[in-house]
């Protein structure tokens, strides 16, 4: 791995230290350093963000990893505890600790990233491709002058990476020749977190972050507001084990509720297709799709949902498909490992009787 | 106040895309190409703002080969005053990056100085989702990405927008000048009309090129291959519900 760094080492240059100190930087290119910009929730590094450091994992195993939360009160340095002991190549924890990053703001994160990476010349920036970090990244990268790599799926060199275009329908392998930083966007589910204990002593250093670069110019721009959240008690729809989803079919937001009951007994996430959406049935943020969520559950179970190519995108990569529809032509079945062509009222009302409520 | 908007033209949306015999890219010859989903709601928020009259004017830009033109006359047609044509023609191996978009648009709104800048929020086509936030950092203006709604306070030069985000919505306020990106849910996209698809024929398309604009466009992306993504086994169809419970839980191991 090292050896093929060394040999790719073209371009010149990297990261902050572009000029002053070119040999630095190319010293430094010799081991991946990564800067993972993750996300934290009650006190928690979120799983996305941990699949970011596998991601990190998968560029060299002998990389440092740096992790970077923002944020402030004590939510934060809770998370901070968690980061430094979340991955064994984590050598350091970076906390920003202000007011003006505890909502995702892009104007004073995309200052911090540029100014942690003016700093600490890191080989590859990484975050992970939640609406947080699609927000952030691609402006941050543009202040850096370096052009990113949205939606990584898989990892094949250090700079070689495959993504889906067109909707998943192909895939793409790109190398970035430009410099460092290497900036990318990893689909999570692509990602497993490591799940190997970390042992008590090798527990990462936590520091705080200079947050001299903020400046009126960079959060007097924009304020935040509020956010609107759907409660829900169930599992995330991006990281849940098992996804039932429901499209046009479901007919109704009340038929819904049917759905539901099953996910509840199930212990799994409600998804939606686009169309179920558009007719209101549910809200947006439940829509699996290219322009919604991307999901890759053990069990994807999809019920009145045609299989339109937007909405493949978002869950072809699920382990298990079943599809339950009236209409044996529909394209989801070309991609159900498991079809039935029924009613799905039917169906639903039989897995209901047939599968009770774990709790 | 002057809205500018950026387009481009994709293959359509709801054709099956094929993955070139040499892998370089996808079949692009011969392929129905349209305007990107994205960004007719652009557009389409553009005029509604400018019909609330909270703006003067509606500018179209696009950056392409010749044929990009007709994509900026849907644009015209669907009401916007005038566009502008950055001609480039890109070479296959080496796609025009967002970055390099962002700064090609960076020049055009440095010349038209609009009070806001709407984009799709990405391409159906490359799926990259940075364009936008590219311009806006470029700029050093703020953003609002994944738009779903968007009001305008001309007295106050802000506008205030909520977002799809993970979770829910969130609502920013953002000072003016500002560049947004649309989501799917902020606007229905009007049709061009026959009469309205005539008079954007005189509508003026100003053409460039990013040299006249002066900027050197650098491509640090190779693309290495193209390929078809991995093809699922062909499953089965089941007759009931029992036999469907007893696969899942003693061939796929799932349940």
């Amino acid at each position: 791995m090292v050896v093929g760094a060394l040999r790719r080492g073209s371009g010149h240059g990297g990261g902050g230290f572009r000029c002053s100190s070119r040999l630095l930087a190319q010293s430094l290119r010799r081991f991946a350093s990564s800067l993972v910009v993750a996300e934290h929730e009650g006190g928690f590094v979120k799983p996305s963000s941990l699949s970011a450091l596998a991601a990190a994992e998968a560029i060299a195993k002998e990389s440092k990893i740096s992790v970077l939360l923002g944020g402030s009160g004590p939510a934060l340095h809770k998370a901070a505890d968690h980061a430094a002991s979340s991955h064994p190549l984590v050598s350091e924890v970076l906390v920003a600790d202000s007011e003006a990053l505890a909502h995702p703001l892009a104007e004073p994160w995309a200052e911090l990233i540029h100014s942690v990476q003016q700093k600490g010349g890191y080989s590859h920036v990484i975050a992970s491709s939640t609406s947080f970090g699609k927000n952030l990244l691609p402006r941050a990268a543009a202040l850096l002058d370096v052009s990113p790599v949205t939606d990584v799926t898989a990892i094949k060199e250090p700079r070689v990476f495959v993504r889906p275009i067109y909707a998943g329908n192909a895939l793409c392998t790109v190398k970035y020749t430009g410099e460092d930083p290497c900036m990318m966007s990893i689909r999570s589910t692509s990602f497993s977190p490591t799940t190997e204990a970390m042992s008590e002593t090798k527990v990462a250093p936590i520091t705080q972050v200079d947050l001299s670069f903020l400046s009126e110019g960079t959060i007097g721009k924009s304020t935040w507001v509020n956010l609107t959240s759907q409660d829900t008690e169930r599992p995330d729809l991006a990281n849940a084990r098992v996804v039932v989803t429901g499209g046009r079919g479901l007919k109704s937001a009340a038929n819904f509720k049917l759905l539901e009951q099953l996910a509840e007994n199930l212990g799994a996430a409600v998804g939606a297709s686009r169309a179920a959406v558009d007719a209101g049935y549910v809200p947006n943020d439940l829509q699996v799709g290219q322009t919604g969520k991307i999901v890759a559950p053990e069990l994807y179970m999809a019920f009145g949902v045609s299989g339109a190519i937007q909405h493949l995108a978002g869950m072809r990569d699920s382990k298990v498909i079943v599809a339950v529809n009236k209409d044996a032509d529909a394209p989801i079945f070309q991609v159900a490992d498991y079809g039935l062509v029924a009613d799905l009222f039917e169906v639903l009302d039989e897995l209901l009787k047939k599968i009770p409520d774990k709790k | 106040m002057k809205i500018l908007v950026a387009v481009k033209r994709v293959v359509d949306y709801a054709v099956k895309v094929r993955v070139r015999p040499d892998r370089t890219g996808v079949e692009t010859a011969n392929v129905k190409m349209s305007m990107n989903p994205f960004c007719e709601i652009a557009v389409e928020e553009a005029l509604r703002l400018r019909e609330a009259g909270g703006a003067a004017e509606v500018v179209a830009a696009t950056i392409g080969p010749t044929q990009s033109a007709d994509t900026l006359r849907t644009a015209l047609a669907m009401g916007a005053d005038r566009a502008v044509h950055v001609l480039h023609d890109p070479d296959p191996a080496r796609p025009l990056l967002p970055l390099a978009v962002a700064k090609i648009l960076r020049a055009v709104a440095l010349q038209e100085k609009p009070g806001l800048v709407i984009l799709g929020k990405q391409a159906i086509d490359d799926d990259c989702n940075q364009t936008g936030q590219m311009l806006a950092g470029l700029l050093q203006w703020p953003q609002g990405t994944f738009a779903s709604k968007v009001l305008l306070d001309k007295e106050k030069q802000k506008a205030t927008v909520e977002r799809e985000v993970d979770g829910g919505i969130e609502t920013i306020c953002l000072d003016l000048p500002a560049v947004i990106t649309t989501d799917l849910r902020l606007n229905q996209p009007r049709y061009a009309t026959l009469p309205n698809i005539m008079k954007a024929k005189s509508k003026v398309i100003k053409k460039v090129t990013p040299e006249d604009l002066n900027v050197d466009i650098r491509s640090d992306m190779e693309v290495i291959e193209v390929n078809e993504p991995p093809k699922r086994k062909a499953g089965v169809i089941l007759s009931s519900v029992d036999e469907l419970l007893d696969k899942l839980k003693n061939e796929a191991r799932v349940l």
